[in-house]
């Protein structure tokens, strides 16, 4: 099972690499990971997406809670929440296909962000599902570079993970 | 306020922590540490030969006091050479402080001489590490160092301190902090009591219970209360080797330690029982054997600090999340309070059969067929000699499992040995710690020709300080486990597994200027050990040949249940 959890830990050097440390040291998946400084300059967040069955999924969040800079670990997956992904897709564009690039992005929901006589750059925001199946309906399309964000998650309603 | 410098403050935080040996090694990135330490007498400094000793003094001290102990150690091969000790440390749950020098912090990064990335090697086998970057944070960083290595689960942290920030003429007001609090880390101090309660219903409903216990009770200081509890109930006890002397080796409540070569009477018990409460302890590989096979008609109360361990390998029908002595001290009341009391008369059959089960087997070997002495005879014979009161410092191997059989543990706190890690050269070290610390008791480090030859050359550091241990080497000229694996897996192909280059140990001993004494016939082993420990003023090394073709019984079959063992060369279950 797919899972996005979300830790709240202290914005120090090292904070990071000791999670994901502890993805690798414990045989943990990680599909991606996300980190940023919050509101709060003294603390970050981290969306990790991952994927196992119950037990496994405990341990990560009893693992990631045991680590001194974790201050908070939530798994968004166990109620209701909205996950959204930023995706960056460089195309070579030329002739028909530059319309037809224009037309899916505009489907999408997708939005040209740069341009060139020879490419076109769309910026997509969603949930992965969504990014699959913009770069999936563009199959004969020539992709030259793709940039994902990797999944950021919030929970829905009235739910927050402060401390 | 005092102005102090980097380094002084280093030293005077430790005074202030209470430390009275630190153990360590000097090196470039520390020096500025090490003049401080000269210019003091209140912390004391043990020059090891090598730096895994230094980390193993200060992981058995605390193994013997529940208290952190402190290593000191340069950047780059210093560091590196701590690596194995704090491996070791973490995974028995040891409180352990480690200060490691590191190279200007203008130059990390840069391949300065002598620099390695100590956090990032040590991250994965600490519980937490620091580095300094401000110096006037060194105080309130130990203070926060000694907090988290010795609450909740108890585990190593290291502290890597840049040579600049210890420089002399960078002076700082000094303050050691008289608390401290981290909004990320809350150890639970007590159980919920709903879930206690609910525990001890079961308890008292149970026809075949056993309780089942681990390092927990000896860190968490809850031997008193585990075998207040035990008799209360008059349940039987098993433990794990980490366990050992947390419930009184000589009780009849008392049934062996169990797993891999633990007795066959708590192994049969763990199998048939139906409800196993476990404390302290996290159902490993070398506990549980094949997981899918474990306990197959138990349910399982899971008394533990850190959650982690709960459910990680085996599923607990009731987690209870705290200490051992709390969560013990409430289940003391509960019981006490309640009017109900376990089912006697299926107690008294299960006691029968456990009685039956010891009966079968109990710790039994053979002595009749060679004329080599036997190992277990010198565990047994020590174990008289000292009247169970000595503390055991172990290394890895044959000798370590016979010594955790046949040693009578009576007391927490007494056997020292690498569980997890299972760490060859731990046993000198780990005893000089000790006897350094407690110079009134018997030490002794029961070990190997093998074992004793990954730290050997400490020999020296016991001569530089007086450290006079007790160090009984079971000597079969051969890896006995690893020996005894090839004889069982490998057709008795013995590679890599035979010593045919030993040293003649008594003249190494003695070019140290220790005592050494060889034994090899078992009429003389008794004489030999009791003169040995009389003579209280000097390092003993006991070079006692015994038997190279003896196994470690029980043990058992691979993939198998608890209850799957072999007794002998040619008994299985």
């Amino acid at each position: 099972m797919r899972h996005i959890i979300s830790v709240l830990m202290e914005n120090e050097p090292g904070a990071l690499s000791r999670v994901v440390g502890l993805f690798s040291q414990r045989n943990f998946n990680i599909e991606s990971l996300t980190v940023a400084p919050t509101d709060d300059s003294t603390l970050s967040r981290m969306t990790v997406m991952t994927t196992g069955d119950e037990r496994v999924i405990e341990q990560i969040t009893k693992q990631l809670n045991k680590l001194i800079d974790v201050v908070k670990v939530v798994d968004l997956s166990e109620g209701d929440h909205i996950e959204r992904e930023l995706m960056m897709i460089k195309f070579k564009a030329n002739g028909q296909m530059r319309a037809e690039i224009k037309r899916t992005a505009d489907i999408f929901r997708g939005q040209i962000i740069d341009i060139t006589p020879n490419t076109y750059t769309v910026q997509l925001v969603g949930s992965s599902d969504k990014l699959d199946a913009f770069i999936a309906s563009l199959g004969n399309a020539s992709i030259m570079e793709v940039v994902r964000s990797g999944v950021s998650g919030i929970a829905r309603g009235e739910k927050v993970l402060t401390i | 306020m005092e102005l102090l410098s980097g380094a002084e403050m280093v030293v005077r935080a430790l005074r202030d922590e209470g430390v009275k040996y630190i153990y360590g090694y000097p090196g470039g990135a520390l020096l500025h540490v090490y003049d401080a330490l000269f210019q003091q007498d209140e912390v004391e400094h043990i020059l090891v030969r090598h730096e895994q000793a230094a980390t193993h003094m200060a992981d058995a001290y605390a193994r013997a006091t529940n208290k952190p102990g402190v290593a000191l150690v340069t950047s780059g091969p210093g560091a590196t050479n701590a690596i194995t000790g704090i491996a070791t440390a973490y995974m028995d749950s040891i409180p352990m402080i480690v200060i490691t020098g590191q190279v200007m912090s203008f130059l990390i990064g840069e391949d300065a001489f002598q620099e390695t990335d100590m956090l990032g090697i040590s991250r994965p086998i600490v519980k937490h590490n620091f580095s300094v970057t401000r110096a006037e944070d060194i105080p309130s960083i130990i203070k926060k160092a000694f907090y988290i290595a010795q609450t909740g689960r108890p585990g190593p942290v290291v502290i890597d301190i840049p040579k600049d920030m210890t420089t002399p003429t960078e002076r700082f007001p000094y303050e050691y902090p008289k608390s401290v609090k981290l909004r990320s880390y809350n150890p639970v101090t007590k159980g919920h009591s709903g879930q206690i309660r609910k525990a001890v219903d079961m308890l008292l409903a149970a026809k075949r219970p056993m309780i089942y216990t681990g390092g927990g009770i000896i860190m968490g200081d809850a031997s008193a209360e585990l075998t207040e509890f035990a008799h209360l109930l008059k349940y039987p006890v098993t433990n794990t080797i980490m366990g050992l002397g947390g419930f009184p080796g000589t009780d009849p409540q008392y049934v062996g330690w169990l797993g891999m070569h633990g007795s066959y009477e708590s192994n049969m018990a763990m199998h048939h029982s139906d409800l196993i409460l476990a404390i302290g302890a996290r159902f490993d590989d070398r506990v549980t054997n094949a997981v899918d096979k474990f306990c197959p008609t138990a349910r399982i109360i899971h008394v533990d600090i850190d959650p982690a361990s709960i459910s990680k390998t085996v599923q607990a029908d009731v987690p209870i999340v705290g200490p051992a002595k709390a969560v013990l001290e409430e289940m003391i009341q509960l019981v006490k309070e309640s009017k109900k009391r376990p089912d006697q008369d299926a107690l008294d059959a299960w006691w029968k059969q456990i009685d039956e089960w010891r009966g079968r087997h109990g710790g039994r070997y053979r002595t009749d067929d060679s004329e080599m002495m036997k190992p277990q005879q010198v565990i047994e014979m020590l174990s008289k000699v000292t009247n169970g009161n000595a503390y055991v410092c172990s290394d890895v191997g044959q000798h370590q499992m016979f010594a955790a059989q046949y040693y009578k543990f009576n007391k927490p706190n007494r056997w020292i040995n690498s569980g997890g890690l299972g760490t060859m050269g731990f046993g000198l070290p780990a005893a000089m710690g000790i006897k350094l610390n407690f110079p009134e008791s018997d030490v002794v480090c029961v070990t190997g020709e093998g074992s004793i030859q990954m730290n050997i050359q400490e020999l020296s550091t016991c001569k530089q300080y007086d450290i006079p241990v007790v160090i009984v080497c079971l000597n079969n000229q051969s890896l006995g486990m690893v020996r005894q694996w090839q004889d069982m897996n490998y057709e008795s192909r013995h590679s890599q597994s035979y010593m045919n280059s030993l040293p003649d140990f008594i003249k190494l001993v003695e070019s140290y200027g220790h005592v050494g004494m060889k034994v090899t016939k078992y009429s003389e082993l008794e004489g030999a050990m009791r003169e040995a420990f009389a003579m209280k003023d000097r390092l003993v090394f006991m070079d006692i040949y015994v038997d190279p073709f003896e196994h470690v019984y029980p043990m058992q079959v691979p993939r198998g249940s608890m209850r799957d063992m072999w007794l002998s060369k040619t008994e299985r279950t």
